[in-house]
């Protein structure tokens, strides 16, 4: 393991991903390299296809790689099995979606429950109400997804990642299905939640949002496969 | 994380989501069905065991022709159980003249079962009374006061003793195994016995030791005794008493248990498509929760200890649901099994619950385990879709759990493989040609256009779906069908077995020269000629080379038969309700070379195969031939049979005695009087009474049945129902794809209509095939009744399906269309 390696909390060596279709095969990523340290917000923008969310997912150790290595939290993810990786995750990642994912028979305080319950989190409730509270919704810890707006779900996506106070949180197009003022409150949550949690998870954002990019720390753009950075 | 904890908590927003409804529905009426005839099958074998102890007077009965060790009787004492010993033995007795006579000698406490009945004159009702005749009296049957010409009062000749006439016997419990008795029957106290000086040790005398008591002690008497008995010993018990029941209420079990086997196949697709659908909807949620880190094995194991929760809970919910169901059932019943019925054991409930388990587990855990195998990616990338089940696992545990409970609920391993087999071809060959079926719609769109277009194409975009979805649509028409063709055709075949016109009257003991001259009173009294057949007796003696010894045979039923004596018979032609399965009858009448024919049931028994050569001694000489023809036999249908028939001219010089059965209506039982006047030695046996229990058996069998197929109905709609549920994820978010094209409302209900209709007739069609082939199968091989094609069922089969899918189809996924299509757009679940 290099030393870099050891201070990111998250790296990508030569990484690659081809895929066989019908259509014969594609190479959606090619010696990718990219180390992103605790603390810091990254934002990684592209066009649509241009394999932004699959990046992503190997990241977060969601898939395998066809090519290079994948670090996470000092862990090598791709030599990992599955479980192996679940394990990983608990605790130390978490996830924001485009499309909310909450779990439509929980409710929000449940929802925002589950991921302590999985590592067995001793003061799981508290911290559960807690973190409700601080996206403001602890009137609604009650409701279920459906009893809540596009923008509730989404805080309460936001309270569930956060709980757990993870090292690297991923969101996939966090804002994609939020009208503009919703948008921007949820951003203002993604970044100021990252520096309450303490330990200063790192952030990790896929995005099409030129305005959430402006307010990361990096910027980087997806272009044939590869990372280039932007001003 | 606590998996109990977790899986607690989901199964409780499961049902809170209302996602287990129709999975729920589906599992308790198959254990409702379950329970519900293992509740009734339970109460109605005691409650004939109870009826069966009244014909044999005791619950268990031990005969022999030697005295019975003393043992036996100390033994049941020693268990709580009461005994009485009976000794039956020809005799005469000595009124103005001598007069042969059946005597049986009671214990004081005989009968132990049933009823004695007696009465005063030969005019007077008579009365029952609860014990045999006092020490010194006598009671006779009426005849032997006719042909004695004595009165009540007067005293009888018995060996050595005189004994006074107390009472005319018009009823006796286990009369009814001494069938064909010449002799009238005396009844006397065993007291008496001593001093007749009757009873020496050459005495031909048939020895009974009656048993009774309580259930447990009985089963438990019963298998120690049955490994004590001598060779000359044999046990009875009540179930083996009631033979003439025998068919009608084996039919009746076979078609109750046929019932819930077809309702638990059905209510089984039911829960394979219930379980897809909760696939479906749930992909989303494990994908996030493996993606928050939950390793795949807490997933199995939540999702198996969810589904084995909500199975037990949904199984206790069938066991009540199907004890209130015999409860109903049996209240139905009540004039026929009275309403002090002995109560089920609990083994019903125990059953209930495994089978419960076991369906859930094969139908719903094989798409479960691909749940837990949902990639994590799933939760950023929804084009990876629902993962499906191998056809392979999914049909190998549903495959497993159905043989395990056809098995099990067949209790006979033959006819269990039977219809095991008969289930997996069905649902493979269902599979096959909806395939077919699907790959011809999906041919037929492409040259079709519009909603046509729109509707064949739907059910082609998704051809696993669209395969599972019509078989679950078929095995839900199939199910209604079946009913039909059981209601309509089966049972009334069965009710038919036993026609109005059945024999009801039976004569016995006929002399040859007595044939002719009833056979003229028969006639002239407008009686339909019966057929008078000679009876003979003979006791086998060899079997080819190999010598005929009870002791030969481990089965107790052959080594009964080996020890008896046969009614062996002769004639040109084999009864009209007798079916040669094996060789032929002999052709050339009255002149046929010497030969028998075998009923094939006692040559499987007795190990007699065709051709073998078969020796009875009869009459003081052997009599031998080979065995041409093996014969089914109806012996429920109240006719005069013969296990074992010859060609004429192998006992045509025989002494023979002569029989024969007919009908008579009740407005002219005036016949039987005259005829017992004319023929004073013939022995003229009712048996309306039997004929009536039997044909109630029938009855009230058919109506149970008829029950039972409520639920099989339940299952069909459930099944419909999930079938219809089944695509509507998918369907969801096509129409907010269409709608958003430009697609109207009524274009897309014509759409669905045509799909809907179409695949209502292609399962209709399937169903109709399936359900004739069912029929016949089931009348010709298990049921052994005639079986008439219905073509009446495919028109209602196909039209009526088509119909009624398309309908409920488009109905219940019309809700779709009113909703905004941006909600389904965007993946809203409400």
């Amino acid at each position: 393991m290099s030393d870099q390696a050891a201070s990111a909390v998250s790296q990508a060596i030569g990484l690659g991903k081809h895929v066989t279709g019908p259509a014969g095969g594609l190479t959606i990523l090619a010696g990718l390299n990219l180390e992103i340290h605790a603390g810091e917000a990254v934002a990684i923008l592209g066009a649509s296809g241009s394999g932004k969310s699959t990046l992503l997912g190997l990241l977060a150790g969601l898939d395998d790689p066809t090519d290079g290595e994948v670090w996470l939290c000092g862990r090598r993810v791709d030599r990992l099995d599955e479980d192996g990786r679940a394990e990983l995750r608990a605790g130390r990642v978490g996830f924001v979606f485009q499309n909310f994912q909450l779990l439509p028979t929980l409710t929000a305080r449940e929802n925002v429950l589950l991921p302590l319950e999985l590592t067995g989190t001793p003061d799981a409730a508290r911290r559960a109400d807690e973190a409700l509270d601080r996206v403001g919704l602890s009137a609604r810890a009650g409701h279920y997804p459906r009893q809540l707006s596009g923008g509730e779900q989404q805080r309460v996506a936001i309270a569930r990642a956060y709980a757990p106070r993870p090292a690297v949180l991923f969101a996939d197009e966090p804002t994609g299905n939020l009208d503009q003022t919703t948008g921007e409150h949820i951003i203002d949550l993604l970044l100021d939640l990252r520096q309450e949690t303490g330990s200063g998870a790192a952030l990790v954002l896929v995005t099409h949002d030129p305005r959430l990019a402006e307010r990361c720390d990096r910027r980087l753009r997806m272009h044939d496969g590869r990372l280039e950075p932007l001003a | 994380m606590n998996a109990w904890r977790l899986t607690l908590r989901l199964l409780r927003q499961d049902w809170r989501s209302g996602e287990l409804y129709l999975l729920s529905a589906a599992l308790v009426l198959t254990v409702a069905a379950i329970t519900a005839v293992g509740f009734f099958t339970d109460r109605v074998e005691a409650t004939l065991e109870r009826q069966g102890s009244a014909l044999i007077a005791a619950d268990l009965s031990l005969e022999s022709s030697r005295p019975l060790d003393v043992r036996f009787a100390d033994a049941a004492q020693a268990r709580g159980l009461r005994t009485a010993r009976t000794l039956e033995f020809r005799s005469v007795v000595m009124g103005e003249r001598p007069q042969l006579v059946l005597m049986k000698a009671v214990d004081p406490d005989y009968p132990l079962r049933g009823q004695l009945r007696i009465s005063e004159a030969l005019d007077a009702p008579d009365r029952p009374v609860e014990s045999g005749p006092p020490a010194g009296e006598v009671w006779v049957e009426s005849r032997l006061l006719r042909l004695l010409e004595l009165q009540i009062g007067d005293s009888l000749g018995v060996g050595e003793s005189r004994l006074r006439i107390g009472a005319i016997l018009t009823d006796e419990p286990d009369q009814g195994r001494s069938f064909f008795n010449i002799a009238p029957r005396v009844l006397m106290n065993r007291a008496d016995l001593d001093a007749t000086g009757l009873i020496g040790p050459a005495s031909r005398v048939t020895h009974r030791l009656l048993i009774a008591g309580a259930a447990t002690a009985i089963d438990a008497y019963r298998d120690w005794a049955s490994t004590r008995l001598a060779a000359n010993v044999t046990l009875t018990d009540a179930l083996e008493a009631r033979p003439e029941f025998g068919s009608a209420v084996e039919r009746a079990s076979r078609f109750l248990h046929l019932a819930t086997l077809v309702t638990l196949l059905v209510a089984g697709a039911a829960i394979a498509l219930a379980s897809q659908r909760l696939v479906e909807r749930q992909t989303d949620a494990v994908a996030v929760m493996r993606c928050l880190g939950a390793p795949r094995r807490l997933l199995m194991r939540v999702l198996i200890g969810r589904l084995v929760l909500f199975g037990l809970a949904a199984s206790l919910v069938g066991c009540l649901l199907g004890w209130l169901g015999q409860a109903g059932l049996l209240a139905a019943l009540a004039d026929w099994l009275g309403t002090d019925l002995p109560p089920a054991s609990p083994a019903p409930v125990l059953v209930g619950l495994a089978t419960g388990l076991i369906t859930l587990l094969g139908f719903a855990v094989p798409p479960l385990i691909q749940l837990a195998r949902v990639p994590p990616l799933r939760a950023i990338r929804r084009d990876l879709g629902t993962p499906r089940a191998s056809a392979a696992l999914a049909l190998g545990a549903a495959g497993l759990a159905l043989a395990l409970l056809i098995l099990w609920q067949a209790q006979d391993l033959e006819l269990g493989l039977k219809l095991l087999g008969g289930v997996l071809a069905t649902l493979l060959a269902l599979i096959g040609v909806v395939r077919l079926l699907v790959h011809l719609a999906g041919r037929l769109a492409g040259r079709a256009r519009g909603v046509w277009r729109l509707g064949l194409a739907a059910l082609t975009r998704r051809p696993g779906a669209a395969v599972l979805q019509i078989a679950g649509f078929g095995i839900g028409i199939l199910a209604l069908l079946l009913l039909a063709v059981v209601r309509v055709d089966l049972l009334e075949s069965w009710r038919e077995t036993l026609p109005e016109g059945a024999p009801n009257y039976f004569l016995i003991n006929i002399q040859p020269h007595e044939v002719e001259p009833l056979r003229a009173f028969l006639n002239d009294s407008g009686i339909a000629t019966a057929r008078l057949h000679p009876m003979i007796s003979g006791r086998l003696t060899r079997i080819g080379e190999r010598a005929v010894e009870p002791s030969d045979y481990d089965d107790p039923r052959a080594e009964r038969l080996a020890s008896r004596e046969f009614n062996l018979s002769y004639g040109t032609e084999p009864q009209s309700d007798n079916r040669i399965v094996a060789g032929r009858w002999w052709t050339e009448g009255a002149e046929a070379a010497p030969q028998f024919s075998v009923e094939s049931g006692i040559a499987e028994t007795l190990g007699i195969a065709l051709g073998d050569t078969l020796t009875f001694w009869v009459s003081g000489h052997e009599v031998s031939g080979p065995v041409t023809s093996l014969r089914e036999v109806r012996w429920d249908s109240f006719n005069v049979n013969f296990f074992v028939v010859a060609s004429p001219a192998l006992l045509r010089d025989e002494a023979a005695t002569f029989i024969t059965s007919f009908h008579l209506p009740a407005e002219r039982e005036a016949v039987v009087a005259e005829l017992a006047r004319r023929f004073p030695s013939v022995t003229t046996l009712d048996v309306e009474a039997i004929l009536g229990q039997v044909r109630q058996v029938i009855d009230r069998g058919v109506l149970a049945v008829e029950y039972v197929f409520l639920f099989t109905l339940g299952a069909g709609l459930l099944v419909m129902y999930a079938g219809i549920q089944a695509s509507l994820e998918q369907r969801r978010a096509e129409h907010g794809i269409l709608r958003t094209l430009g697609a109207g409302r009524r274009t897309l209900l014509t759409s669905l209509a045509v799909e809907f209709t179409a695949a209502g007739l292609l399962a209709g069609l399937l169903a109709s095939v399936f359900a004739e082939a069912t029929g016949w199968l089931l009348a010709e091989q298990i049921f052994e009744l005639e079986f008439g094609f219905n073509p009446g069922l495919w028109a209602v089969g196909v039209l009526g399906s088509g119909l009624a899918i398309g309908l409920a189809g488009t109905l219940a996924t019309y809700p779709l269309l009113i909703h905004p299509p941006l909600r389904a757009l965007r993946g809203g679940s409400s």
